[in-house]
Parts: structure tokens; sequence; C-alpha cells
């Protein structure tokens, strides 16, 4: 499974992004092999929108499931409407991974 | 303003609750009385319009205002992603098997129906908001304009508000508080701008940054100081220094806002106030007169 996780930095020690709209980078990591690519948000500098732009991307990078720190309410109807799940977590990307793997992230509808 | 048109003025504010609704509306009704049926008072705070609880109009029209927004067909749609990937504003997603529209955000420019290479993709009316057309027992013709309940563009409905404008008539624009967007799609109807301030340092500041945005926009302005004080000479001085007409001093008085209260205008409610409120109105002709003939010695 591919799960897109927000973030300021590029890999999986960097740390979760509080908002998805605005982190810097999406970071694409593949559960099984723990590889990841690192895709830029268009949204982070955005006005309005930043929240969609930002779900497109992660929908594009064929993401099962999205982690960030928070969701507005317009990347959240993007991924109610196309079945992405959206988790709340922190700490570093693959700290956010592993918790999500263990079933401890809380889902976010 | 060419020739023949009769000039439009619109009353703005820094913040709301400054009395600026009630200058406006004041203004009207003084106005009406020498100027029987032509004067026309637009109230363009589609956010909070409130005009008419002052001018108490019958209402005998809504014009809905409608924008245009994308529908998916999602039978024809085959996912690719083109509107998406082509709409500036964020106001489509294709998200795996569905496409999203964001009404909100849409600027109605029409590219995704341009880019669908199926056809998929209509543009449809949506309303959001509309605009009243009535008039007062005194003759002033009552424009309102009112976004609906959960839209957040008030653009379309400010634009379609203000375009109500009547070049022959008199017209007092009531503008939204503040320097924002909605505030300059106002003023720029306007031939001239009355700004209301109240004489405090937080007033002042708020007068500071409409001065500014009307300078920027190249609108006359002059300034009425509601719920004036004596020894508050903050605003004044500026507007000494800054070579801006103060066009009106309305003192601090319980009668005044009692009558506001009452849903009364300063016209209706004190009939010495009548006059003053016709001469503001000759003094900002007088201005823009002389800012024409300065423009034609240039
Ligand atoms: S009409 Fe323009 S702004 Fe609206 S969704 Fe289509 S491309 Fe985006
Ligand atoms: S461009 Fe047309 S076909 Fe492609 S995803 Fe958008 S609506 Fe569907």
């Amino acid at each position: 499974m591919k799960v897109a996780v927000a973030s300021s930095g590029e890999g999986l020690n960097a740390p979760v992004d509080m908002r998805l709209g605005r982190c810097a980078n999406v970071i694409v990591v593949d559960t099984d092999t723990m590889e990841f690519e690192v895709h830029s948000n268009p949204g982070a500098l955005a006005g309005t929108g930043a929240g969609v732009a930002a779900a497109q991307v992660v929908a594009d990078a064929g993401a099962e499931a999205a982690i960030a720190g928070n969701f507005g309410i317009n990347s959240l109807r993007a991924f109610n409407s196309g079945g992405i799940a959206a988790y709340v977590g922190s700490g570093t990307v693959g700290q956010a991974v592993e918790a999500l793997l263990a079933g401890e992230l809380e889902l976010v509808e | 303003m060419s020739e023949r048109s009769k000039p439009t003025v619109s009353v703005a504010a820094g913040k709301g609750g400054t009395g600026k609704t009630l200058f406006a509306t004041s203004l009207a009704v003084a106005l009406s009385e020498i100027h029987p049926g032509q004067v026309q008072l637009i109230d363009c705070d589609v956010e909070e319009p409130n005009a008419d609880i002052l001018l108490h109009p019958q209402i005998t029209q809504h014009t809905p205002v409608n924008v245009l927004v994308p529908q998916v067909d999602l039978d024809i749609c085959t996912r690719c992603g083109l509107c998406a990937k082509h709409c500036q504003f964020s106001a489509i997603a294709v998200i795996r098997d569905a496409v999203i529209t964001f009404p909100d955000l849409c600027a109605a420019c029409g590219v995704c129906a341009y880019v669908c290479p199926v056809g998929a993709i209509t543009e449809v009316n949506r309303q959001v908001g509309s605009v009243a057309h009535g008039s007062t027992v005194r003759g002033i013709e009552f424009v309102q304009g009112r976004l609906s309940v959960g839209d957040q563009r008030a653009t379309p409905v400010t634009r379609a508000t203000g375009s109500c404008n009547d070049d022959s008539m008199i017209t007092i624009l009531d503008a939204p508080p503040g320097t924002a967007c909605p505030m300059q799609e106002t003023i720029e109807f306007s031939d001239y701008c009355i700004l209301v301030t109240e004489p405090t340092p937080f007033g002042l500041a708020n007068l500071e940054d409409s001065v500014e945005t009307c300078r920027r926009m190249g609108i006359p302005c002059g300034v009425v100081i509601n719920r004036d004080q004596a020894g508050r000479p903050g605003v004044e001085d500026y507007c000494t220094r800054e070579g801006i007409d103060v066009l009106l001093h309305i003192p601090e008085d319980r009668e005044i806002a009692e009558a506001y209260a009452r849903g009364e205008t300063l016209a209706d409610a004190f009939p010495q106030w009548h006059d003053e409120l016709v001469r503001v109105y000759e003094d900002v002709i007088r201005s823009l007169s002389q800012t024409a003939t300065a423009k034609v010695e240039e």
C-alpha cells in the first residue's frame, strides 16, 4: 500500500507537517518496502484551494491513505469522496507510517 | 462622470459600526427632499446588508445573482484528470473514481469544460445571492444586494448590486466595511468616496488605510467624523496634514443613538440636520468640479 505523508522535509526522518495544504512536500511511502518518493506540493504557496491541490497530488501518486497533522475541509471532502483514508499523525514521516501500520492513528472524516 | 450624468458617491468606513449606514441613509433622505424622485441608495454591503432598517423600503422585486459552475457527467467522464490539471483555482479534483467540484473556489473561467477531451463538463447556473429592488415612501429608489447564506464569494453579488447604479440619478452607495475587495469593488463604481470614522486612535488607523486605498484607486475622498467629542483632535489633525476635507462632524449624542435604535435617520429625526447633509453633498460636487477643472487645465 502507498501512504502519502505531509512533510516539511524530504525523507523518512523529516517531521510530519501540521497542515496538508501548506506542507512543502508530500512524501509517498510504499509500506511493503519503505521506499519513498518526494512530490513537491504546488499548493504550498497558493492562496485558497491549497488543500484541494495537495489532495490531487496524493491521489495522482496512487496513495490509498494520507497522513498530516491536520486536514482542511476541502481536502477532507476530496479524500472522502474519492475513498482515500485521512489520518492524523505526528513525529517523523517514518514513525507516522509505522504507527499507521500498527493501527494507532486516528481516522478523520 | 460625464457631463449629463449625476455623480455617484460611495460611503465607506474602516470597520462596521462606525455610523456608515446611518450617514449614507441620512444623506439619501435629505437629498430626496430637494431632488424628489432623483435619489437612489444602493446597499452594497452584501454580507451584512442593513440599510433597509433605516429606510424601510417597499421591496417589489428580487433578482437572483448566478455564477456558472462546472457540472460533470460521470457516465461520459474517463477520469483523465485534465480538468483538475488545468484549473488554476484548484476548484475541481479527480480523486480516484470521483470528480469533485468546489463551487466556492471556482472562478467560472470555463477552462475545465474547454480542456475536457470527451465533453463531460457543462457549465450550469448556481445562485450565489440576490438583489432586491424597491422604493421608500419618500421616493428614494432602493437597491440592496444579499449574499446567499453559506456562500463565500461576495464579488459577483457586489458587482451585480453596484451595477444597478443609475446614471440619471444621484446615487449613494453604502460600501462594505474595511478596505478589502468588496469595498474596493463598490467604491470603483463611485466618483467620490465619503469615509466615515470615529475620532479614536483606532478609527484614525482605519481611516489611514481607507484613504490610502482611495488614493491608490484614484478616487477623491472626504471625511465624516461620527461620535465626535471635544478633545479628540487626532483625525482632524491628520486630515489637515493630508489635505483631506472634513465634510461633517456628527457629535456623540444620546438622542442620535436613540433615533438610530428606533430605525430613524438623522434627516428623519432631526430636521436641523437636513441642511447640513445637503451642504455636504454640495461640497462634494464643488470638489469634484474643481478636480475636473484642474484636469482640463493640466
Ligand atoms: S470553471 Fe475554471 S475555476 Fe471553475 S473549476 Fe473549471 S477551470 Fe476551475
Ligand atoms: S477532463 Fe473531462 S474526462 Fe477528464 S477527468 Fe475531467 S471531466 Fe473527466
